[in-house]
């Protein structure tokens, strides 16, 4: 695997920081394995040593789950490796995914002080090597039994908040079940976000960490239809429950044409390709057609990975997008991948209707030309379209990729659940706790940040607030009891 | 991975199976109408079934299937005692339950196993049922003797007349309705082409008809959009909204095409799987 060129220089640990090494773009563009290669020893090394070890780090408070950041690195800087993942897991249950997919730059990496005058620190790379260093030195821990006699916690959904949560109460000593609709756990990790960002080796790998904690991780469990909440709580024994069922419900542009042959949702065109392996088809028994010209349509990171999965499908990409680069929603170093990558970026460019032939397939999108105005409720500039400026992009497959609702489906299932105008269910911010007493909610389901780590960070917070209310029924249990 | 076991297994007709699997936390929800996704091994594809029957005592559901593709085929061949990797359900809202009257139930091919309940829900609340069951050919046709046990009336159709009228379910509901037949409620379970066409005659004489839809799914939750069809207008997912729906506002010739979305696939899967399925049926015995 050959490294780009420019990441190939000596190991610094004065002065500039030490660049992320990628794979050459036009070989990587070809198959599903991982981009970033992550630092070497040396590299990692010299990079921790650019820490200035703050005695009041900034870094930390940038840190959803707390991390201690400065920690972590001094103990890696002086080859304390089994420190360094102690202090990561003291806070992180997922380094090796954070370490790949948190945007740390605006998170603890913008925070960082050396950012001030050169840049900061490679926190995100320094984490992942500290993980990817205990995946390949260390086995995985024996597997703990939770305290008999403990109470009994469900954690519906097994996304980042999920896992998080579950890891955490299991910590606590509580008996953890974690229910997953899906036949494999990792919610978005596994349906949505492409091996070449997250090996699933590594997801594999945190999964089975979970596991070792204690928790029973029970697949092909939909709550709200195999089981409802309320048996859960009353017959099966769960003293209390910690939603995190994510945004599942995708949004569609309601345009003509919308419904042919080779439209697909994010969500459908990734679940192919990630959960269901379908860029391995037949081996792997799911299909997906990927034509010769794709159009992605959507500036966040879910259209960044379906552009660049398209790509690998050996598909010429383009990605419509109704206002420019500078608006994106996605990682700018995500768009800087796809487009090294071969990806083309239409900006200003928003679809009016989807054109098919006689059998029922797309061929083209037909588009209209946008221009920026002023800016609207999240500050970003309005675009609005240019009349007479219609033209056509052909495509023969088309992946929506606009944001996504929360999934409805539990929330609609407990009437007891209260939710707001938009489907998320209404929480304490503090503690995640929902309407109804012992049930507690984070991650997508209850609020609308939509990154991994800001997901975690909830199931961080219900875990404890889970614990305090846990510990809260014991003692007026107890009291009772007298 | 602790699998779903398959516990009894027949055939209901050539390439119609008929099998019991061990789901017990589906059996104990499961309501006529509602469907089960399965995927067969690590490998598989997830698809979806109707759940046909259940008993919630034993925790055992029963499906069937009919040889279409690649994964319905690699079914066929299981034994019992063979595991399935996965169940989940039951999905889907469950068929809406009243007494209407009386309700006609028309269905076609394998919709028969999915029409079974149906008939057996809406007869046990006091409908009165008159049922037309069809098929390519006689040896095709299973589960007449239990339907007709609960039909006031019931009528056999075939493709090429080897019993019952020759022609199509739709030829004897068409005759009925012509012939000044009242029912106040239909329902239509088979082939996309037969509802279309039983959609079509029952709106003519305004009689409500529910139609059963197994577009192509993925996860069967609503998370993908796979299996969204026009209905009045509007998008509906098939597996969280329906699969039921009111035929006279369902888009038949779209719901058509999108189900040939990956039949160029699905052949070359067909093909390149020859061998190993071939091996299975050897080895099976069948």
């Amino acid at each position: 695997m050959a490294p780009e060129e420019n990441t190939t220089r000596t190991p610094s640990s004065a002065g500039a920081r030490n660049p992320l090494p990628r794979r050459e773009a036009r070989e990587r563009a070809n198959d599903f394995e991982e981009v970033a290669l992550g630092f070497s020893l040396a590299v990692a090394l010299a990079e921790a040593k650019r820490c200035l070890q703050c005695r009041r780090p900034s870094c930390v408070k940038g840190c959803p789950v707390g991390i201690d950041i400065p920690g972590f690195i001094k103990a890696l800087a002086e080859e304390r490796f089994e420190d360094a993942v102690r202090v990561l897991k003291d806070r992180n249950s997922l380094p090796g995914i954070c370490g790949r997919v948190c945007p740390q730059e605006t998170q603890c990496e913008a925070a960082c002080v050396l950012g001030r005058k050169s840049e900061p620190v490679a926190i995100g790379t320094l984490e992942r090597f500290v993980a990817d260093w205990e995946q390949e030195h260390l086995g995985l821990p024996p597997v703990t039994t939770p305290t008999p006699g403990a109470a009994k916690v469900a954690v519906i959904g097994s996304g980042p908040a999920g896992l998080t949560a579950a890891a955490d109460l299991a910590r606590y000593g509580y008996q953890v079940t974690l229910f997953e609709s899906l036949h494999a756990p990792g919610g978005v990790l596994r349906y949505g976000i492409p091996e070449f960002r997250l090996p699933r080796a590594v997801l594999d790998r945190e999964v089975e960490y979970v596991r070792s904690l204690g928790v029973n991780v029970a697949t092909d469990v939909l709550v709200g239809k195999t089981v409802t909440l309320h048996e859960l709580m009353q017959e099966e024994g769960f003293s209390a429950v910690f939603i995190a069922t994510g945004a599942g419900l995708p949004y569609f542009l309601r345009i003509p044409g919308e419904n042919l042959g080779g439209v697909y949702s994010a969500n459908e065109f990734l679940t192919r390709l990630n959960l269901m392996k379908a860029y391995r088809f037949p081996e792997y028994r799911t299909p997906i057609r990927v034509g010769k010209r794709s159009a992605v349509i959507g500036g966040g990171n879910t259209a960044m990975d379906s552009a660049r999965s398209a790509l690998r499908m050996g598909s010429e990409v383009s990605i419509l997008y109704r206002r420019t680069r500078a608006e994106m929603p996605a990682r700018a170093e995500e768009v800087k991948n796809a487009l090294a990558e071969g990806v083309i970026l239409k900006e200003l460019t928003v679809p009016v209707r989807m054109i098919g032939n006689s059998a029922g397939q797309v061929t083209a999108v037909e588009c209209q030309s946008t221009e920026l105005g002023d800016p609207d409720a999240s500050g970003r500039r309005r675009p609005q379209i240019v009349p007479g400026s219609e033209f056509l992009v052909p495509a023969d497959t088309v992946v929506v990729a606009v944001s996504q609702s929360p999934n409805p489906l539990l929330p609609q299932s407990e009437p007891r659940l209260e939710r707001r105008e938009d489907g998320r269910l209404v929480v304490n911010p503090e503690t995640g706790e929902t309407s109804m007493p012992g049930v507690f909610a984070g991650g997508d389901i209850a609020n609308d940040a939509g990154t991994v780590i800001a997901a975690m960070g909830d199931g961080r917070r219900a875990a404890r607030a889970i614990h305090h209310y846990l510990q809260q029924v014991r003692a007026v249990g107890n009291r009772d009891d007298e | 991975m602790v699998g779903y076991k398959i516990v009894s297994k027949r055939a209901l007709a050539p390439t119609v199976t008929l099998a019991e699997v061990v789901a017990p936390r589906v059996a104990r929800k499961a309501k006529a109408g509602q469907f089960v996704m399965i995927r067969v091994d690590e490998r598989g594809e997830r698809i979806p079934l109707t759940v046909a029957d259940k008993d919630a005592q034993a925790g055992t559901i029963t499906i069937v299937f009919q040889e279409i593709g690649y994964t319905t085929r690699q079914m066929a061949g299981l034994e019992v005692g063979d595991t399935l990797a996965d169940v989940l359900g039951p999905l889907g809202q469950p068929t809406e339950v009243r007494r209407y009257g009386r309700v006609v139930c028309v269905a076609g091919g394998v919709g028969i196993a999915f029409i079974y309940p149906q008939v057996r829900a809406f007869a046990e609340v006091g409908n009165e049922i008159t049922s037309i069951l069809g098929a390519r050919t006689k040896e095709l046709l299973f589960f007449v003797e239990e339907i007709r046990a609960l039909s006031r009336d019931l009528h056999l159709a075939t493709d090429d007349g080897s019993t019952g009228r020759h022609g199509l379910v739709t030829d004897v509901l068409g005759d009925l309705l012509a012939q000044g037949a009242r029912y106040d409620y239909c329902i239509a379970i088979g082939p996309i082409p037969m509802m279309k066409a039983a959609t079509g005659l029952t709106k003519r004489y305004h009689l409500p008809t529910l139609v059963s839809l197994d577009p192509i799914m993925v996860d069967g939750t609503g998370m993908c959009g796979s299996c969204r069809v026009t209905v009045g207008g509007e998008i509906r997912f098939a597996c969280v909204h329906g699969p039921d729906f009111d035929g006279h506002l369902v888009d038949f010739d779209e719901l058509m095409k999108r189900k040939r979305a990956f039949v160029q696939e699905e052949r070359c899967l067909l093909e390149d799987s020859a061998d190993e399925l071939e091996a299975q049926r050897a080895k099976t015995g069948q």
